[in-house]
């Protein structure tokens, strides 16, 4: 049972990040961005339960919290600082769904300069850990602003590591290499083809194909056929709306 | 045991132009922000900063103290990145060592180890790699046969961290809930340097709380100095969250000459205690 009316952008976004950590059992999930960290909680309470939440400071919680719930209402689990989650980082155990300011077509993604790195037109925030956790564990992005700006040929700055970056460094950077999914306000995309190229997976109800190719800065594989991105299901919505995101903070990062 | 308590002054004074210097904390967190901002006022020049970057490494590229930064990200965690670091990487006015947040831990690590380098998978396949050229691999010599980076030894000549609690013989306590890698920036370096909101008898340190928050032996420090409102504008929980508003302020007149020179005139040309009264509130109460 769906419910399609009324359903709005930003949700589908959330279930597409949802889906992002189906499967993995009992990992650690890292999620920037408001609609990824709705759907890690969203994830936690339905179909991935054995997935790990951090507080977003120095510990895992117990639940899925309300985004912005104050710290003093928090079940905490565990001690969580950031040495340790390095420990947690290296050993595999984690799923992360990081921004990218920009990405390209075999999954680099960019959070460190645009332009020259030697002397940049704008400088970002740096590398942070991307380069480690992309080698490392399953990594996604997601890119609220889905344009030929964020997604282009080459990003300036390889900070998150794609397909074809990690087999020229061999095995040991493919080793534990895996970018599992793009979640866009406009589509969900992935890298399963041959080439380990950026392929469209599902495209939000509402966007056509024309327009995702035409805010998309290379050219994507494209299925002959691309089924619409999952709708939440009526529980599903309950949580997000009623649960996880009461505020309606999802809507000021995804308009419509 | 020795008595190890500093002045502001006297600590600055160990420091010399040119010497790499380490500095604790993270982002806008915990930083030790009383002794950058005596650094502020030295006429300590062309120094090289490691920093898991906040507004210290802003602070000091404004005021041209910088050659380099070490950094895997410069932020005010509230606002992405901090403004002055950003025109200093924009206009070229300061050298970089970009590296993986992780490598940085490693290579604090292997100074503290006196090792000269740890291997690890980070920075593979990046271009961490291609903007740093002196940056090496390293083959497994064990039967996989692995090539993984070999990060190297971020050796410091002094390293400075700020913590909730000291006692006069350089023990620290740490009271939130990261201690960051405030002891590793200490290992890894020659001299080294805490700030503390305050000073307590060691018999204190058990009623301010648990043994793990006491995270900092005498063995990883020279000296000591009690700094109340030392981190401000950083967050140092629990004495104090960040002051968002003064941050705030802080990235509006970094945009803007005129503005930034009234800021310095406040806040930065002046010595601790008259910082701490020009930022407490009207009523006393540190509005921390």
């Amino acid at each position: 049972m769906t419910a399609d009316s009324g359903v709005s952008r930003a949700e589908y976004c959330i279930v597409a990040c949802a889906e992002v950590f189906r499967g993995d059992g009992e990992v650690m999930a890292s999620a920037f961005g408001t609609a990824p960290a709705v759907g890690a909680r969203l994830a936690r309470l339905t179909f991935a339960p054995d997935l790990v939440l951090t507080d977003g400071d120095a510990a895992l919680v117990d639940g899925a919290p309300a985004l912005g719930a104050p710290t003093s209402t928090l079940v905490l689990e565990s001690h969580m600082p950031y040495r340790k989650v390095f420990d947690v980082v290296w050993s595999g155990r984690r799923n992360l769904i990081m921004m990218a300011s920009q990405i390209d077509r075999t999954g680099n993604q960019n959070i460190s300069a645009i332009g020259d790195w030697s002397r940049p037109k704008a400088q970002l925030v740096g590398v942070r850990g991307a380069p480690g956790n992309t080698v490392n564990h399953t990594t996604s992005y997601w890119v609220p602003n889905h344009s030929t700006r964020s997604f282009v040929e080459h990003v300036d700055v390889v900070s998150g590591v794609g397909y074809a970056r990690a087999r020229e460094a061999g095995p040991a950077a493919t080793r534990f290499h895996e970018i599992r999914r793009v979640v866009s306000n406009l589509g969900v995309f992935d890298f399963e083809t041959p080439e380990r190229s950026m392929r469209v997976r599902s495209v939000h109800p509402g966007v056509t194909l024309g327009e995702i190719a035409e805010a998309t800065g290379f050219d994507l594989v494209v299925p002959d056929d691309v089924p619409e991105t999952r709708a939440p299901t009526l529980e599903e919505l309950d949580l997000i709306r009623d649960v996880l995101d009461p505020r309606g903070l999802r809507d000021r990062e995804v308009k419509q | 045991m020795a008595d190890k308590r500093l002045s502001l002054d006297e600590l600055v004074g160990e420091l010399h132009s040119g010497m790499t210097i380490g500095i604790g904390g993270w982002g806008s967190r915990r930083k030790p922000m009383a002794a950058v901002r005596a650094i502020l006022r030295s006429d300590l020049t062309d120094l090289t900063v490691v920093s898991y970057g906040g507004p210290d490494v802003g602070l000091l590229c404004a005021a041209g103290k910088v050659a380099k930064v070490v950094f895997g990200f410069v932020t005010l965690d509230s606002i992405p990145t901090d403004p002055h670091f950003k025109v200093a990487r924009q206009t070229g006015a300061v050298e970089s060592m970009e590296v993986d947040e992780g490598m940085f831990y490693l290579g604090l690590l292997a100074a503290s180890q006196r090792v000269p380098f740890l291997p690890t998978r980070a920075g593979l396949g990046s271009d961490v790699l291609r903007v740093n050229p002196t940056l090496r691999t390293v083959v497994s010599p064990y039967d996989d046969g692995e090539e993984l980076v070999a990060m190297p030894a971020l050796r410091l000549d002094a390293a400075i961290v700020h913590v909730n609690r000291a006692d006069a013989h350089g023990s620290g306590q740490i009271l939130g809930p990261d201690p960051f890698f405030d002891e590793l920036f200490l290992g890894a370096a020659d001299r080294r340097f805490m700030t503390t909101e305050r000073l307590i008898e060691t018999d204190r340190f058990a009623t301010e709380g648990a043994l793990q928050t006491m995270c900092i032996s005498r063995l990883l420090t020279d000296g000591v100095v009690e700094t109340p409102g030392g981190a401000h504008f950083t967050a140092c929980v629990p004495d104090y969250r960040r002051d968002e508003a003064f941050q705030k302020e802080y990235v509006t007149a970094a945009g803007d000459g005129d503005a930034w020179t009234e800021f310095s005139r406040r806040y930065l040309d002046v010595d601790e205690a008259d910082y701490q009264a020009a930022t407490a509130t009207p009523s006393g109460e540190v509005s921390k």
